[in-house]
C-alpha cells in the first residue's frame, strides 16, 4: 500500500520551570493512502505534541523536535525551513483541533477565515475563493452558505463551528488531514455527526487521516488502524480489530477494560492503579510496568522493543519476548477471566425501583434563571421523579439540558422557580430551623465535576476533608479529627501521609477522591454526584467508579448519578432518567431503557454513543432526532410522563403512548 | 526487531517483587504562600524593588537624624549650597565637591565648612534633611490612601459580589457613575474646599481610589463564588462567617495585595502632582512633591535642588512598580496583565 | 447595537450630573472668596457678588447654572475681570490640543509598536528591554522627566528651546516629556495582549492553514489584542489631561492647563469650575467615544447587540 506520511523516530522535548520534560520519546509510525489511523492515549501521552510536530505547529519555544524523520512525499518535514512548511500546512497535509469554540478568530467572518486558505494556496481571484468557499460550506453541511458566509463564530453553534474548522482544513484537498480531538468538546449526538461528515469527505476526497482521541469507542467508529500511545511511545500498533480483539500490551488490555460496555451487565471495570509517570523524569525499561501487577522484571529494566505480532500488528511488551512466554499464559488466563466475568450478559437484573421507601421526590420542578431584562433560560421546566433508598438513579443528558442545575437545585444552592422537592417526605426549600437545615446539610453531599476548581487550594487535604466535621461540630477532639480524616483518606484509597498536603500536589483522580472524601465525612445517605468522572482519563474514571460503587455497597449510600456518558451512566446506574431542555423525556430502570428506548430522543442518544467494538460500530446505524418533526406531529395534543410499562415513563401524547405500548407488548 | 536472546536472562522473565507502587510525596509539604515566595524570590529585578524600597523606608525614618540640621532651619547665610560629600568629593565628575555648574566652590565663597551631602535651598536649609522628611510624609500619604483604599474597596466589592442580586445591581450602578468622573477633578476640587494638609490630600484621593480596589475584589469574590469549592462548602452549611474567612479572603488576597502595590506609587505621584500644581502641603512642611516644585525655581542655576528629590521619587516609584509586578507573577501568574 | 448605544448615552447623562451639581455644590461650601481683598469696601464687595449672581439662593443659583451649561455658558472670569469663561477656555485650548494630540499620536505608535515587537520577540533582549524601558516610562513622573530633558537638552547642550509655544520646534520637548507615560503604558499592555491572543488555539488554526507570520501577525493577533486596548483610553485620557497642566506649567505652554494651574492659585472659581466642567464633559465624550467603538469593533457585541461584560 501507498504511504503518505512516514515518522521516524521523532523526539519532541519542551523546557520547562521543572526541566526538560520529554512529551515524545521515539515515535515511528506511517500512515497510508487513504487510510485512517488512529492514535489513542490518555492524557499526557503524547499524542497531542506528535500530531501538532507532523505540522511543525508546537511553539517553539519552549518546544523542539530534538530528533527524528518525518517524511512527506519524499521531503523531511523536519528539516525544512519554515516558509517550505508554510506551502505545506493547510495544502497538503492540513489539521483540525479540539476546541470549536476557541480555534476561530472571533473577529473574522467565516467566510473570510476559510477564504484566507483558499487563496493562500491555490492562487485564484478572490471571487474563485469565495465560489470555493461556498462550495466548501455546502460540503461540511451547512445551509444556507451565502447568509453564513458573512456570519461571525459566535453566531454558531460549537458542532457547527467545527464544520466550519473542517470546511476550512479540506478547502485545498489535503492529501493529510490530522484531526486532533476534533470531537471531545461535543456532545455525542453532535460528534455522531461530526464522525460521519469526515468519514464521508475521506471517501469523496481519497485524503488519510490521523486522528488523535482517548476515546476508544471513537476509534472503533472510525480507525482502519490504531496506534496506542503511552508515555511519549507508541506501545501497540495494528489493524483496528487486531488491536481491539488481541490486544497485546498490558496498558491496552486496562484501556479496553476499564470501559464499560453498554450491552453487558458487569460487576467492576478492570482498573489501572496509579497514574502515568511525570516525563520530566521517564523511568527507565517499560513506563507502563509501575502501574502493571504482573510487571517481570525485566520491564523495569529494559526498554521492551517492538515486538512483531503479525504483519500489521506490533507491541512494545516484553510478553511478547519467547523467554516470557509462561507469564504471557498466566496473564492471558487472568484476562479471559476477567472477560468470562464481564460476559455475565444483561441476565439478572436486581430490581430495585419500586421496593425501597422513597427517598427523594421531585415534583414539577422548575428552575428559571433570568438572564438579563428581557431574557429568561428555563433551565428546568417541569421535572418530575422520585429516587428511592439505596438505589443509583442516573440522570443523563447533553450539555445545556439541565441535569447540572437539577443537581444543584435538589440540595439547595438554588431554591427552584417552582414545584417541590421533598426528602424524606420534608420539603427541601421552606424555611427550616436550624437544626433542620443542618441535618439536611450533612444528610444530602455532593461531589462536582472540576477536580481543580473543586478544592480549595489555600487549605490543606486535612482542612479540606474537615471541613464538614467542623461546621457541624462533629470533630471531637483534635486527635479525634485527625483520626477521623486519616480513616477518610483511607477509605477512598488515599495515604494518611497525604493529609497535610495541599490539593495542587495530587493529580485528577486523586483530588476527586479528596472530593469524595470530604462529602463522606458528615456521614450522608444521598449523595448527588455531578459528572464526578467527566474530567478524568479512562484509566483513571473506572478507579473512580468502583470506589463509589464500593463505597454504596459498605455504606447503604443512595445516588444521584448526573453525567453526559450514557455508558457510564448505565453501569453504574439502576434506573436512568434522560433529561431534554429542562424535562425528563424517558425514565425506566437501566436495562430497560437501553435495551428498549422508546422516545425517539433516548433513541438518537443511544444510537449516538460509540462503543469500543469496531464490529459492532462499523454496522452500526446513527438515529437522528428530529424535534421539529416530532413536534408538528404532535400539533396541539397533550405532553406528559405516561407509564408505558411498569416503571417505564416516557414524555408523549396520548396517540404515541398507545403506539408505544404496542410496540413493547409486539416485541415481548 | 530482534533481540540477543543470549543477552537476556531467564530470571528477568519472573514476575517483578513487589515495587514502591504507592509513592508518597516526597517533597515537603508547601502552603501556597511558601510557595509564593520562592517564586518571588527567583525574579530579581523583584527583589531588588523590595531592597530598595526598605532601604528609602530606613533613609525616611532615620535619615532626618544623620545629620544636626533641622528640615525647616534656614540660614540664608549658607544658601544655595551644592552637594558636597567627604571622600566623594575627591571625585570631581560625581559633582560632590561643593562646585556649581559655573565652577565656583560655594562653600569657599560663603566660608561654609559644614559638609551638606545634598546642598541647600535657597533659603539654606540643608535638603539632606529636607528630601528624606519629604519622603516621610510622602509615604506616609501614601500608605495611608492605600490602606484606606483597601478597606472601603475590599469591603465595598466583597459586600457587592458576596450578596449579589440587586445589592450588586444598585451597588454596581453607583461605581460605574464613580469611574466616569474623572478622578482629577474630584481630586482638585476636594483640596480647594479642605484646604491642603496631609489628612485632606488623603481623603481627596481616597475618594474616587477605592473604587478600582472594589472592582478587582468584586471581580475575583464573582470569580471565587462560580468556584466548586465554595458550593462544596454551601451544601456543607457552611455560614458566612467561614465562607469569608476561609475560603474567599484567602483566595482573593493575592490580587488585593498585588492591587494595593500598585495603589502606593499612583498616590505619591498624585501627591507630587498636587503639590506640582499649587495644591500640595503649605511650607514649611516639605514633601517630595512641594521639593520638586521649588526644586523647579532654580532649575537652570542650581539643579541639584530638582535633582535630589526626583531620583528619590522615581526610584521609588521604580521599586514598587517592579515588587507590583513581581508580586504578580508570584502571587497569581495567570492574572499578568 | 441600538439598545447598547443608548444604555450608554444614559450612563453619559448620570454622569454628567452628577458632576455638575458636584462642581456646583462644592463651590458652594468653598471657604475662599475672590473678593477678600482688603482694599475693596464692603459696598464694593456687594456689587461684586450681584454682578456674579451670588446673592440669589442656592436653589435658584443650581439651576441657572445646569440652564447656563446647556447654553454653553461657564460664567464670567473673576480674575480676568468679567470675561466668559468660555471665551478663555477657547483661546487657550488650541496649544493644549496640539500637545495632546502630538503625544497621542506619537506615543500610541510607539507605543503600540514597541508592544508588538516585543512579544513577537517574547523572552529575547529585546523583549527584556522594552520591558524595562516602560517600567521606567510608568515610573518616573512626567514632571521628572521633563526637568531631565530641559536642564540637559535645553539648558546644559542648549539643543531646543526650554520654554514658551512660538513654533514646532517649542513643541518637541514637552511632546516627548508628555508621550513618555503613553509609551510605556500602551507596549505594556499590548504586549501582554498579544502574548494573549498568541497563545490562543485560532491562532495555532491560522498558522495551521499555512499562514506567513506577518499574515498571522496582522490579520489575526493585532486587531483582537487591540480590542482590549480600548479600555484603557479613558484613563489614558485622563492622565494626558493631568500631563498638560504639569507640563504646560513646566514648559510656559500658554495652554488650558497652564490657565487651570494659574486660576487655582488666584482662587477664580468660576474659571476653575468651567474648566472642570469642560474636562469631565471631555473625558466622558471620550468615554462614550470608547464605548461605542467597542461595539463597531467586536462584532460579538455589534451583531449579537449583547453586553460586555
Amino acid at each position: 500500500m501507498e504511504r503518505v506520511l512516514e515518522v521516524k523516530d521523532l523526539h519532541v522535548s519542551f523546557n520547562t520551570y521543572a526541566g526538560e520534560v520529554k512529551a515524545v520519546r521515539g515515535v515511528s509510525f506511517h500512515l497510508n493512502k487513504g487510510e485512517t489511523l488512529a492514535i489513542v492515549g490518555e492524557s499526557g501521552s503524547g499524542k497531542s505534541v506528535t500530531s501538532k510536530s507532523l505540522l511543525r505547529l508546537i511553539p517553539h519555544p519552549p518546544g523542539k523536535i530534538t530528533k527524528g524523520e518525518i517524511l512527506f512525499e519524499g521531503k523531511d518535514l523536519a528539516a525544512l525551513s519554515e516558509k517550505q512548511m508554510q506551502s505545506i500546512r493547510g495544502a497538503d497535509i492540513s489539521m483540525i483541533f479540539q476546541d470549536p469554540m476557541t480555534s476561530l478568530n472571533p473577529t473574522m467572518t467565516i467566510g473570510k477565515q476559510i477564504m484566507e486558505s483558499v487563496i493562500k494556496h491555490q492562487k485564484g481571484t478572490k471571487q474563485e475563493a469565495k465560489e470555493r468557499t461556498l462550495e466548501l460550506l455546502e460540503l461540511v453541511g451547512i445551509h444556507h452558505p451565502e447568509k453564513r458566509f458573512d456570519q461571525y463564530p459566535h453566531q454558531f453553534s460549537g458542532g457547527m463551528r467545527q464544520r466550519v474548522v473542517i470546511a476550512m482544513a479540506i478547502s485545498c484537498n489535503p492529501k493529510v488531514l490530522i484531526a486532533d480531538e476534533p470531537t471531545t468538546a461535543l456532545d455525542v449526538t453532535i460528534q455522531a455527526q461530526i464522525l460521519e461528515l469526515l468519514k464521508s469527505l475521506q471517501k469523496q476526497l481519497g485524503m488519510a487521516i490521523i486522528f488523535i482521541t482517548h476515546d476508544l469507542g471513537v476509534v472503533a467508529n472510525i480507525a482502519d488502524r490504531v496506534a496506542v500511545m503511552y508515555a511519549g511511545k507508541i506501545i501497540e500498533v495494528g489493524k483496528a480489530h487486531e488491536v481491539f480483539y488481541e490486544p497485546q500490551h498490558p496498558y491496552t488490555w486496562g484501556l479496553l477494560g476499564a470501559m464499560p460496555d453498554i450491552h453487558r451487565q458487569e460487576e467492576e471495570l478492570v482498573t489501572i492503579p496509579g497514574a502515568p509517570p511525570h516525563l520530566a523524569a521517564p523511568p527507565a525499561g517499560d513506563a507502563f510496568a509501575a502501574r502493571n501487577p504482573n510487571a517481570m522484571e525485566i520491564d523495569f529494566l529494559l526498554e521492551p522493543p517492538m515486538f512483531k505480532v503479525s504483519d500489521t500488528h506490533y507491541a512494545a511488551t516484553w510478553l511478547l519476548h519467547e523467554k516470557a512466554r509462561k507469564m504471557r499464559g498466566a496473564q492471558q488466563r487472568k484476562q479471559t477471566a476477567a472477560n468470562s466475568r464481564k460476559a455475565k450478559e444483561n441476565e439478572t437484573v436486581i430490581k430495585k425501583s419500586g421496593k425501597g421507601q422513597k427517598l427523594l421526590e421531585v415534583k414539577g420542578l422548575k428552575q428559571y434563571f433570568k438572564s438579563d431584562k428581557h431574557h429568561v433560560i428555563k433551565a428546568i421546566d417541569g421535572l418530575s421523579f422520585d429516587i428511592y433508598k439505596g438505589e443509583t438513579f442516573g440522570l443523563v443528558g447533553e450539555s445545556g439540558c439541565g441535569k447540572s442545575t437539577t443537581g444543584r437545585t435538589l440540595i439547595g444552592l438554588y431554591e427552584g422557580t417552582a414545584g417541590e422537592v421533598l426528602y424524606k417526605n420534608e420539603s427541601v426549600f421552606k424555611k427550616k430551623s436550624g437544626a433542620e437545615t443542618q441535618q439536611l446539610n450533612r444528610s444530602i453531599q455532593m461531589i462536582f465535576q472540576d477536580p481543580y476548581s473543586s478544592l480549595n487550594p489555600r487549605l490543606t487535604v486535612a482542612d479540606i476533608i474537615a471541613e464538614g466535621m467542623d461546621i457541624h461540630g462533629l470533630a471531637g477532639s483534635r486527635q479525634q479529627r485527625m483520626n477521623r480524616v486519616y480513616e477518610l483518606l483511607e477509605t477512598v484509597g488515599l495515604h494518611r501521609d497525604h493529609a497535610n498536603r495541599y490539593p495542587h500536589e495530587f493529580s485528577g483522580g486523586q483530588r476527586q477522591r479528596i472530593g469524595i472524601a470530604r462529602a463522606l465525612a458528615v456521614d450522608p445517605e444521598f449523595i448527588i454526584a455531578d459528572e464526578p468522572i467527566s474530567a478524568l482519563d479512562v484509566s483513571i474514571q473506572a478507579q473512580v467508579i468502583n470506589l463509589l460503587k464500593k463505597l454504596q455497597r459498605e455504606k447503604g449510600l443512595t445516588y444521584l448519578f448526573i453525567a453526559h456518558d450514557l455508558a457510564m451512566v448505565k453501569y453504574i446506574s439502576d434506573r436512568i432518567g434522560v433529561m431534554y431542555k429542562g424535562k425528563i423525556v424517558e425514565l425506566a430502570e437501566s436495562n430497560e431503557l437501553y435495551c428498549r428506548p422508546l422516545h425517539p430522543y433516548t433513541q438518537s442518544l443511544l444510537s449516538a454513543i460509540p462503543m469500543p467494538d469496531p464490529r459492532l460500530e462499523q454496522s452500526h446505524q446513527r438515529m437522528k432526532f428530529d424535534e421539529q418533526k416530532l413536534l408538528s406531529e404532535r400539533k396541539q395534543e397533550e405532553v406528559r410522563l405516561r407509564e408505558v410499562k411498569d416503571g417505564h415513563w416516557v414524555e408523549c401524547t396520548e396517540r404515541e403512548f398507545r403506539e408505544y405500548q404496542s410496540k413493547l407488548s409486539g416485541a415481548v | 526487531m530482534t533481540v540477543e536472546n543470549r543477552e537476556l536472562a531467564d530470571e528477568l522473565f519472573e514476575p517483578a517483587q513487589e515495587q514502591q507502587s504507592a509513592k508518597s510525596i516526597s517533597r515537603p509539604a508547601m502552603t501556597y504562600w511558601q510557595d509564593a515566595w520562592k517564586r518571588f524570590l527567583k525574579n530579581k529585578a523583584a527583589f531588588a524593588g523590595l531592597m530598595l524600597i526598605a532601604l528609602i523606608i530606613l533613609l525616611a525614618v532615620f535619615g532626618p537624624y544623620a545629620n544636626n540640621h533641622g528640615y525647616d532651619e534656614q540660614n540664608l547665610a549658607r544658601a544655595n549650597l551644592p552637594p558636597k560629600v567627604p571622600i566623594l568629593e575627591q571625585v570631581g565628575w560625581l559633582g560632590f565637591d561643593g562646585v556649581d555648574n559655573r565652577g565656583i566652590d560655594r562653600y569657599e565663597a560663603s566660608g561654609v565648612t559644614d559638609y551638606y551631602w545634598f546642598g541647600t535651598d535657597n533659603l539654606g536649609r540643608d535638603l539632606w534633611t529636607r528630601v528624606w522628611h519629604g519622603t516621610r510624609i510622602s509615604l506616609y500619604i501614601a500608605f495611608l490612601a492605600a490602606a484606606i483604599d483597601l478597606l472601603i474597596g475590599v469591603a465595598y466589592g466583597g459586600i457587592s459580589a458576596y450578596y449579589g442580586g440587586r445589592v450588586d445591581n444598585v451597588m454596581q450602578r453607583l461605581i460605574e457613575i464613580l469611574v466616569g468622573i474623572p478622578n482629577l477633578i474630584v481630586v482638585i476640587l476636594l483640596i480647594l474646599v479642605l484646604k491642603p494638609g496631609i489628612m485632606s490630600i488623603t481623603l481627596a484621593m481616597v475618594i474616587t481610589g477605592w473604587v478600582g480596589m472594589a472592582r478587582i475584589v468584586r471581580g475575583q469574590i464573582l470569580k471565587l463564588k462560580e468556584q466548586e469549592f465554595i458550593l462544596a462548602s454551601k451544601t456543607l452549611g457552611a455560614k458566612d462567617k467561614r465562607m469569608i474567612w476561609k475560603h474567599l479572603i484567602p483566595n482573593a488576597l493575592g490580587p488585593i495585595i498585588i492591587t494595593t502595590m500598585f495603589t502606593i506609587p499612583t498616590a505619591i505621584f498624585t501627591e507630587a502632582f498636587l503639590s506640582f500644581i499649587g495644591l500640595g502641603l503649605q511650607p514649611p512642611v516639605s514633601s517630595l512633591g512641594t521639593l520638586i516644585n521649588e526644586g523647579y525655581k532654580l532649575l537652570g542655576i542650581y539643579p541639584h535642588m530638582l535633582a535630589f528629590s526626583s531620583i528619590v521619587i522615581s526610584v521609588i516609584m521604580i521599586s514598587f512598580n517592579l515588587l507590583g509586578d513581581g508580586l504578580q507573577d508570584a502571587l497569581d501568574p495567570k492574572m499578568r496583565k | 447595537m441600538k439598545q447598547y448605544i443608548l444604555s450608554r448615552l444614559g450612563y453619559t447623562l448620570v454622569t454628567f450630573f452628577v458632576i455638575a451639581t458636584f462642581t456646583f455644590f462644592l463651590m458652594q461650601t468653598l471657604p475662599g472668596s475672590p473678593f477678600n481683598d482688603e482694599r475693596l469696601s464692603d459696598v464694593q464687595k456687594e456689587r461684586m457678588m450681584e454682578r456674579y449672581g451670588l446673592d440669589k439662593p442656592v436653589p435658584l443659583q443650581y439651576v441657572t447654572y445646569i440652564g447656563n451649561i446647556f447654553k454653553g455658558d461657564f460664567g464670567v472670569s473673576f480674575q480676568y475681570d468679567g470675561r466668559a469663561v468660555v471665551d478663555i477656555i477657547g483661546e487657550r485650548i488650541g496649544a493644549s490640543v496640539v500637545l495632546g494630540l502630538q503625544s497621542l499620536v506619537v506615543g500610541s505608535i510607539v507605543g503600540i509598536l514597541l508592544g508588538i515587537i516585543a512579544a513577537y520577540k517574547h523572552n529575547t533582549p529585546i523583549d527584556y528591554g522594552a520591558m524595562i524601558l516602560s517600567v521606567i516610562g510608568l515610573s518616573v513622573p512626567s514632571f521628572v522627566f521633563a526637568g531631565l530633558l530641559q536642564y540637559w537638552i535645553g539648558v546644559r547642550l542648549q539643543w531646543l528651546p526650554v520654554a514658551f509655544w512660538e513654533g514646532f520646534e517649542f513643541s518637541i520637548l514637552p511632546t516627548i516629556s508628555l508621550s513618555v507615560f503613553v509609551v510605556a503604558t500602551l507596549a505594556r499592555f499590548m504586549r501582554s495582549e498579544m502574548l494573549d491572543v498568541l497563545g490562543q488555539d485560532y491562532i495555532v488554526t491560522a498558522k495551521a492553514k499555512g499562514l506567513t507570520n506577518f499574515n498571522v501577525i496582522f490579520k489575526h493577533s493585532i486587531r483582537n489584542a487591540a480590542i482590549p486596548i480600548m479600555t484603557i483610553l479613558g484613563p489614558m485620557t485622563v492622565s494626558l489631561l493631568t500631563g498638560t497642566l504639569v507640563i504646560e506649567k513646566i514648559f510656559s505652554i500658554p495652554g488650558l492647563g497652564e490657565q487651570f494651574v494659574k486660576s487655582i492659585i488666584t482662587n477664580d472659581f468660576p474659571m476653575i469650575m468651567g474648566v472642570t466642567l469642560f474636562y469631565s464633559i471631555l473625558f466622558i465624550g471620550v468615554v462614550l467615544l470608547i464605548d461605542i467603538m467597542y461595539g463597531i469593533v467586536d462584532p460579538r457585541i455589534r451583531v449579537a447587540g449583547g453586553n460586555r461584560s
